[in-house]
């Protein structure tokens, strides 16, 4: 039993990870920039979940503002922040970018203080008996639904539609997909918007699961998704959606079984470097 | 005076530290995420020598030789993945070792070590001690850089593939920037040790990490003099800022987004171009 409700656990985490990671792989995919303060949007997205959830009492509405702010932010990060370092070295981008997440910590600081905020009249709370005795939360079914139907409307965008279709052939080679007619700018801002908005849904998930969101709490966000896209292969929608869920998995087993040796995040860590030693280049092949 | 002792103690530790991760980084071009790991070996086994009844300047070589013996491994490691996967390779390594250091009793565990024995010859020794092992880092750095093993860095960095089809080492190569630049870290982690007097598994964290390679980035990739000058002031900066103390990590991220932004090339590059219009 103890097994089944690891497992569990380990979904879960797996298919948070999931949303965040894949805003960063679709950014990684287009641009080679390891983007960190794609966290501090997952932290924002949490916070105005938290505060709308707690002025209307809705958190489907919630959801849907925390998702187009922030994915408007994520498109006004890009503008003003990423687009001019394009032509440099990546490091260049990947130190502004951690420059900017220290930054926006401070700011959620600032702005929300640091003790966290909580849900008034936290929702979803009551259990599901998913059936020998296995008990699951509201909110975390909710969780994996969440993952499964942004994931499944991506699938469905980048595959069937004329914008998807853009978009991918704009990852493959912008220069000739420009040649080709297609609006390479709009295609990035798109993709921005996409990506910052799934980090925003990962973010109120959180604050569901926890009922608290703080400003530092994207700190392991952060570097636990860059390492989830390396190990998925950098750039691989697939391989990041495995990694994912393989790393929550390995986390919750971990934590029981050599829990006394690494802590947590180094479980997830050594894990990474094991996997990296065998396949340099990741779990997939990007594409 | 004895502030002032402190802040210049500060400064030639940071100095040494953010040279030492210049070799890899700036010189042979591996970026590293966890250089405050092997900052951190330095600090432990130091401590741990030093609190044994060893003297501290004897200390200082087990000290950079368990670093340089742990840096050859990532190095080995290094030769396996590339780029972005190197870079998150290596923040890897320094959540392992904080996340390693954590658990363990016989090194403090979460409390960390504390009661770390002074320096015999004072503050000031130490100071000395310091501005001596970042001065002759700095000159053992400028003299490699002029050297056949600089030239074999430099090519490394600027086109690995290429390097290899021309003959040079590069496996070699590599290994000896990571061994050079972890053992400095050790030293240095050493000296940080006798400094403050107390280590924990978070005054090795990944912002540390991460604080050394935008002072190495902010100066200016490969250049000793501005990477030298970036670590002394980057190093003190948030003590200068401490009247706006709940602004500081604000202006701090702020600061290293707007160098980025604004001058990709850190001081050194600023001072070419700016060299450049004065002629």
């Amino acid at each position: 039993m103890l097994a089944l409700d690891l497992l569990l656990q380990g979904v879960v985490q797996g298919a948070i990870y999931a949303l965040i990671a894949l805003g960063l792989t679709l950014i990684y995919g287009l641009l080679r920039i390891l983007h960190v303060a794609h966290a501090a949007l997952f932290t924002l997205g949490g916070y105005i979940g938290v505060i709308v959830t707690n002025e209307t009492g809705s958190l489907p509405l919630a959801l849907i503002v925390a998702m187009v702010s922030v994915g408007l932010l994520g498109i006004v990060i890009y503008r003003l922040a990423y687009k001019p370092l394009l032509d440099q070295s990546p490091l260049v981008a990947l130190i502004a970018s951690i420059g900017l997440f220290i930054a926006f910590e401070e700011v959620f600081r600032l702005v929300f203080g640091s003790y966290g905020l909580s849900f008034e009249n936290p929702p979803l709370r009551t259990q599901v008996n998913l059936g020998g005795g296995l008990l699951i939360s509201h909110s975390k079914l909710l969780v994996i639904g969440m993952a499964i139907i942004m994931l499944s409307i991506l699938a469905w965008l980048s595959t069937r539609t004329r914008t998807g279709i853009a978009w991918k052939a704009t990852v493959t080679d912008s220069q000739i997909a420009s040649s080709f007619g297609i609006n390479i700018e709009r295609v990035r801002y798109l993709n921005f918007f996409i990506g910052s908005a799934l980090a925003a849904a990962a973010g109120v998930m959180v604050a569901l699961l926890t009922n608290l969101v703080e400003p530092t709490m994207g700190a392991v966000a952060s570097y636990k998704a860059l390492a989830i896209i390396v190990l998925g292969g950098l750039g691989s929608v697939r391989g990041t959606l495995v990694a994912a869920i393989a790393i929550g998995i390995v986390e919750s087993f971990g934590t029981v079984y050599v829990g006394h040796i690494l802590d947590r995040d180094a479980l997830a860590f050594a894990f990474l470097v094991i996997a990296l030693m065998i396949r340099p280049q990741g779990l997939f092949k990007a594409g | 005076m004895a502030y002032e002792v402190i802040l210049l103690t500060t400064m030639a530790i940071t100095v040494l530290f953010a040279l030492s991760l210049n070799v890899i980084t700036g010189f042979c071009g591996q970026v590293s995420l966890g250089h405050a790991a092997f900052y951190g070996i330095g600090a432990y086994v130091g401590a741990m020598l030093t609190k044994g009844g060893w003297p501290l300047l004897m200390a200082l070589l087990p000290a950079a030789g368990v670093a340089g013996l742990i840096g050859f491994f990532v190095g080995l490691m290094s030769l396996r993945v590339r780029h972005d996967f190197l870079a998150i390779t290596t923040m890897g390594i320094a959540f392992l070792f904080v996340g390693f250091v954590r658990k363990q009793e016989w090194l403090g565990g979460e409390i960390g070590i504390s009661g770390i024995p002074a320096f015999g010859f004072g503050r000031i020794g130490l100071l000395v001690v310091a501005l001596a092992c970042a001065g002759l880092f700095a000159a053992v750095t400028i003299y490699l850089k002029r050297s056949w093993m600089g030239f074999g860095f430099d090519s490394i960095a600027d086109d690995e593939d290429t390097a290899r089809i021309l003959g040079i080492d590069v496996p070699r190569f590599k290994l000896w920037a990571f061994v050079i630049g972890t053992a400095g870290a050790g030293v240095a982690g050493a000296l940080y040790a006798h400094h403050v007097r107390y280590i924990g598994p978070d005054s090795f964290g990944f912002v540390e990490s991460v604080t050394v390679l935008a002072m190495v980035i902010i100066g200016g990739i490969g250049s000793v003099w501005a990477v030298a000058l970036a670590a002394a002031v980057l190093s003190v900066l948030p003590l200068w800022f401490q009247f706006i103390d709940d602004y500081k990590l604000l202006i701090y991220g702020l600061l290293v987004f707007a160098v980025m932004r604004f001058s990709p090339n850190g001081i050194a590059g600023a001072l070419q171009s700016f060299r450049r219009r004065l002629r």
